[in-house]
């Protein structure tokens, strides 16, 4: 089960919208797929990020995979203790685990991600 | 033209690692555990304890005949005449223009009976190359491969665990030697070589028995600690001890002395072997690159393809890198100009847009204590 209050990119992104702010991070079974994070590399405060654009890579011992962001806007935190822990990826993903804080440019975009349900079925299917 | 793609094969062990919740991937045209519980979990318990491998998808050749150890001193470039009955050393076979073709162990069985392992992803290649060689001498290549599995134990605890189960003295077994034996009753030749920078050993046995091999060395390793291990925990642990992967560190374009491995070349031996003039050559003008281990310091991890530059100027390229488990920060060998392969020299990796410092650093990484 993943949780309900959070929309989905299929690459396995989530995105929680609260006000004009959106968390980001990578979903469980992401993680899982990742293996053994030991680096992510994140975007400066201001940044501005596309929906569905690269923000930041994720590095397990074995692969590099990049990030896509669920929903555009302009970074205003970045987590910053996924530097000296990035392991919190694989512990906490859909919490301690979390990557970015965005102000969200259009929340309209939101409509173009996967419900929990549809999030589920793909993962289901991979 | 169709691309035909064979489906991968399969070890004796394959319906093991699947119930012990392996992630299998295709490498090098087998189904191989590329980790269990994670790569991290799995290289600390090497370390720290014990880690069991199956490495089925090596190649065995066995080299018989009465010509068997001058055939190979003609075929690869270290001496196996040299070696005691029960001994091994590291070796490669090179073409004639003394690029490598792979790098082996070769081990002396008998007088003239030896057995050369190559790795996965060239055990046809070195097995067709090296059957083409023996031609005019009285040796003859049994290509056994497909029927040997191999099964490592790899460890500060290795020792301790297989030494109840076998009628060798693991005492009397020194590194890099072999004995013919029985694990448990399962017929085994036992060496003690690896490829993690710990003390180890690597078992083969029959294709079939090598499920009932892992199960032996699972069971009695359990209180232990011992833990099965993938690829993914190989590969960190073969770097941070410094060892040369084929593909990575070693190609056809690489000759030994290009990669630091200058001494493995006997161009003292007696007789010609295949590559010689092109050696002679290469040792006489200096290696073109030089091999390096590098320490970045700065934020992000060097991997395989990623350029090096010293100051403005390219100097080579990082042929493996990682973060590493056991030091905590992100290592790399790389091969770079001779001029920029001194420790202590700081260069720069580039990590997708950005320069991000390294520091050249002796190999290994790590060493165990004795």
């Amino acid at each position: 089960m993943v949780p309900a209050d959070l929309r989905y990119t299929k690459d396995h992104e989530w995105v929680r919208v609260e006000g004009d702010q959106a968390t980001v991070g990578v979903t469980e079974f992401a993680a899982q797929q990742l293996g053994d994070v030991v680096f992510v590399d994140l975007p400066a405060v201001g940044k501005a990020v596309e929906q569905f654009a690269t923000f930041g890579v994720v590095e397990s011992v074995k692969a590099v995979s990049d990030l896509f962001a669920p929903i555009g806007g302009s970074v205003v935190e970045a987590n910053a203790a996924l530097a000296d822990r990035p392991e919190l990826v694989n512990s906490d993903p859909f919490g301690e685990g979390w990557m970015i804080r965005l102000k969200v440019a259009d929340a309209a975009q939101l409509a173009g991600l996967l419900d929990p349900a549809a999030y589920e079925q793909l993962v289901a299917s991979s | 033209m169709t691309d035909h793609v064979e489906p991968p094969r399969e070890t004796a062990l394959v319906d093991v690692h699947r119930a012990l919740g392996a992630r299998l991937i295709d490498f090098a045209g087998w189904l191989m555990p590329v980790q269990y519980a994670g790569i991290i979990e799995e290289h600390r318990a090497v370390r720290e304890r014990a880690g069991l491998f199956d490495l089925s998808h090596m190649g065995e050749l066995f080299v018989e005949g009465d010509d068997a150890g001058d055939a190979l001193a003609a075929a690869l470039v270290t001496d196996p005449r040299t070696l005691t009955v029960g001994r091994a050393h590291y070796s490669m076979i090179c073409a004639p223009d003394g690029g490598i073709i792979d790098d082996l162990i070769v081990y002396r069985l008998g007088s003239e009976r030896f057995l050369v392992v190559a790795n996965a992803g060239n055990a046809a290649v070195v097995s067709d190359e090296l059957a083409a060689r023996l031609g005019g001498w009285k040796a003859v290549l049994d290509d056994r491969s497909l029927a040997t599995s191999l099964v490592a134990i790899q460890g500060p605890r290795a020792a301790g665990i297989l030494g109840p189960l076998i009628d060798v003295d693991l005492g009397a077994l020194k590194y890099y030697a072999i004995a013919e034996g029985q694990v448990a009753g399962i017929p085994a030749l036992v060496a003690r070589t690896g490829y993690t920078g710990e003390d180890g050993f690597e078992l083969f046995v029959d294709w079939a028995r090598g499920p009932a091999a892992w199960a032996v060395l699972a069971d009695a390793g359990r209180s232990a600690g011992v833990v099965p291990c993938g690829l993914g925990a190989r590969d960190t642990l073969r770097l941070e001890a410094g060892m040369p992967l084929y593909g990575n560190e070693l190609d056809r374009q690489t000759t030994p002395f290009d990669a630091g491995l200058g001494r493995v070349v006997k161009l003292q031996k007696p007789g010609d072997f295949v590559g010689r003039a092109a050696l002679e050559r290469a040792e006489r003008e200096g290696p073109s690159k030089r091999l390096v281990g590098l320490r970045v310091t700065g934020r992000g991890i060097a991997r395989h393809g990623y350029h090096v530059v010293a100051g403005e100027r390219p100097t080579g390229v990082v042929t493996s890198g990682t973060q590493s488990p056991t030091l905590g920060y992100p290592i790399a060998m790389a091969s770079v100009a001779p001029g920029d392969g001194e420790p202590g020299t700081m260069l720069d990796v580039e990590i997708r847009d950005q320069r991000v410092a390294a520091e050249v650093v002796p190999l290994p990484f790590y060493k165990r204590s004795a």
